[in-house]
């Protein structure tokens, strides 16, 4: 998958990237099991391919989008993003992309649109754990409209330079690097606009450890263990010291002032 | 040879010593060989909690089976289970100081206080440690069968402590399946002892061929 380097402010991470065979191998996906080793053994029951993406709700042009063209809409990048999971531990992944902005500008929100939902894939008959009571299927997330609209949202296609794998949420997905990974919906088959907040899928399954915003952050423990530190997944030994977790992974820069006056403790 | 003879084999408490050491040497030898995934100090608390359970289970299960199948010899081995599933709980709550809590007792005594599946976790373990103290001979004999039946008893209320550790800890995702695979198996191996101390009770003190109710196993 050709991409370009980004030039997206805080796009880029210096950082050790996460060997391939860690970030395509420990994977939450629970629409393939809910082991980490899971998503690799079964997700190979995924058809990619025809797929297309429904934009609807509170948009001037609502449209069906063949993945051919939405691959094609913007330029692909190359971001370097962290990734901190809820459970405690963290990857840099190489993603390939575009910032979703680009495709919120195609379809020109109406005034009234304050939110976006996504809307993941959930057949059965392609994915052996739907159906099961884990989660209220379909795996639905949700951002703010200006969260969405963040350039360093991004509408993902691949990692490591290829396609994203089965996985990984092919073949499209969505991540924001400053929010714990399970905010990143995979395998998308839907971004509907709305003016209400979007009922997600873990909020529903527990709604006080795991709030709409989950913006990384340090200082607001999940209910069940500590958020304060993080281990970096092949790199922080057994007996290495976890590394601190920074507010928002490292991007208040960038994401600030999106959260400007919010109470982060009680908007978590 | 019958199972009883076999149960007699001088070899067999060697034998059952080797397999129960054998998870924790695939443990070891994958942790030095990174051979336990990507994140292996998870992958090391789980199976050591998952181990604890499994040498619970089968200790508990002594009686009921020695019982049922009339089996009178199997009790040699209670003692040795017992005490492999203090071993593992050992492990797990290493694995957690160590790999979770870097060994710093304030931030141990943090996580205990602040999380109550860490504090039930962490109130079996201790009280496991007198029953894994007391399981020698002379231990047995210093503080009387009677007492010590009384201190073992406990067991039942570690189990239980044990199960909610699980169930919380799976409680935030609703994966569920696995701790009631325990429950399960534990509500059955209490229930039998319910009910025999129910039927006991009914049949005025007399007590069925076989069945001698729990006791040290020497």
């Amino acid at each position: 998958l050709q991409a370009v380097r980004s030039t997206v402010p805080g796009a880029v991470t210096m950082e050790k990237v996460t060997e391939y065979k860690d970030a395509s191998g420990y994977n939450n996906y629970y629409e393939f099991g809910t082991d980490k080793g899971d998503p690799v053994e079964h997700a190979h029951t995924l058809r990619t391919s025809p797929w297309t993406v429904e934009i609807e709700g509170l948009v001037k042009k609502p449209a069906k989008y063949a993945l051919e063209d939405l691959v094609k809409l913007a330029p692909q990048e190359e971001r370097i993003y962290r990734l901190r999971c809820v459970e405690g531990w963290s990857m840099v992944i190489p993603w390939v992309g575009y910032s979703m902005a680009r495709l919120i500008e195609k379809v020109e929100p109406q005034g009234s649109a304050k939110f976006v939902e996504f809307v993941s894939l959930a057949d059965p008959k392609q994915m052996p754990y739907v159906g099961s009571r884990v989660l209220d299927w379909p795996y639905v997330e949700g951002l703010r409209l200006d969260e969405a609209m963040n350039p360093l949202t991004l509408l993902t296609f691949g990692m490591y330079g290829e396609v994203l794998p089965n996985q990984n949420g092919a073949p499209v997905r969505v991540v924001v690097p400053w929010k714990y990974g399970f905010k990143s919906g995979k395998s998308l088959v839907k971004i509907r606009f709305t003016d209400q907040m979007p009922k997600t899928a873990w909020n529903k399954a527990a709604a006080n450890e795991y709030g709409f915003y989950s913006n990384v952050n340090p200082n607001v423990d999940h209910p069940r263990w500590s958020q304060a530190t993080e281990r970096r997944i092949g790199e922080d030994g057994l007996f290495a010291k976890k590394r601190k977790t920074l507010m928002f992974n490292g991007y208040e820069p960038q994401v600030g002032q999106l959260y400007a006056g919010m109470d982060l403790k009680k908007n978590f | 040879m019958t199972l009883a003879r076999t149960l007699l084999h001088p070899a067999a408490k060697p034998v059952l010593f080797v397999l129960g050491l054998l998870p924790f040497a695939w443990l070891f030898y994958g942790a030095a060989t990174d051979h336990l995934g990507a994140n292996p100090a998870e992958y090391l608390s789980r199976s050591t909690g998952d181990w604890t359970l499994r040498f619970l289970c089968l200790t508990l299960a002594v009686t009921p089976v020695r019982v049922v199948a009339a089996l009178p010899t199997l009790a040699r081995f209670r003692r040795m289970l017992g005490l492999f599933t203090y071993f593992y709980v050992f492990l797990h709550f290493l694995a957690w100081a160590w790999f979770d809590q870097g060994l710093d007792p304030t931030e141990m005594g943090k996580d205990i206080a602040k999380r109550p599946f860490i504090l039930v976790g962490f109130a079996a373990f201790v009280l496991l440690t007198p029953l894994a103290a007391t399981s020698f001979n002379r231990a047995v004999k210093a503080l009387g069968a009677r007492r010590w039946q009384a201190l073992h008893k406990l067991v039942y209320v570690i189990a239980g402590l044990g199960i909610l550790h699980f169930f919380w800890m799976r409680a935030g995702k609703n994966n569920f399946a696995e701790v009631f695979v325990y429950a399960a198996i534990l509500a059955v191996l209490l229930g039998w002892r319910v009910s025999e101390f129910l039927r006991k009770r009914r049949s005025g003190g007399r007590m069925p061929a076989g069945a001698t109710g729990p006791r040290p196993s020497r």
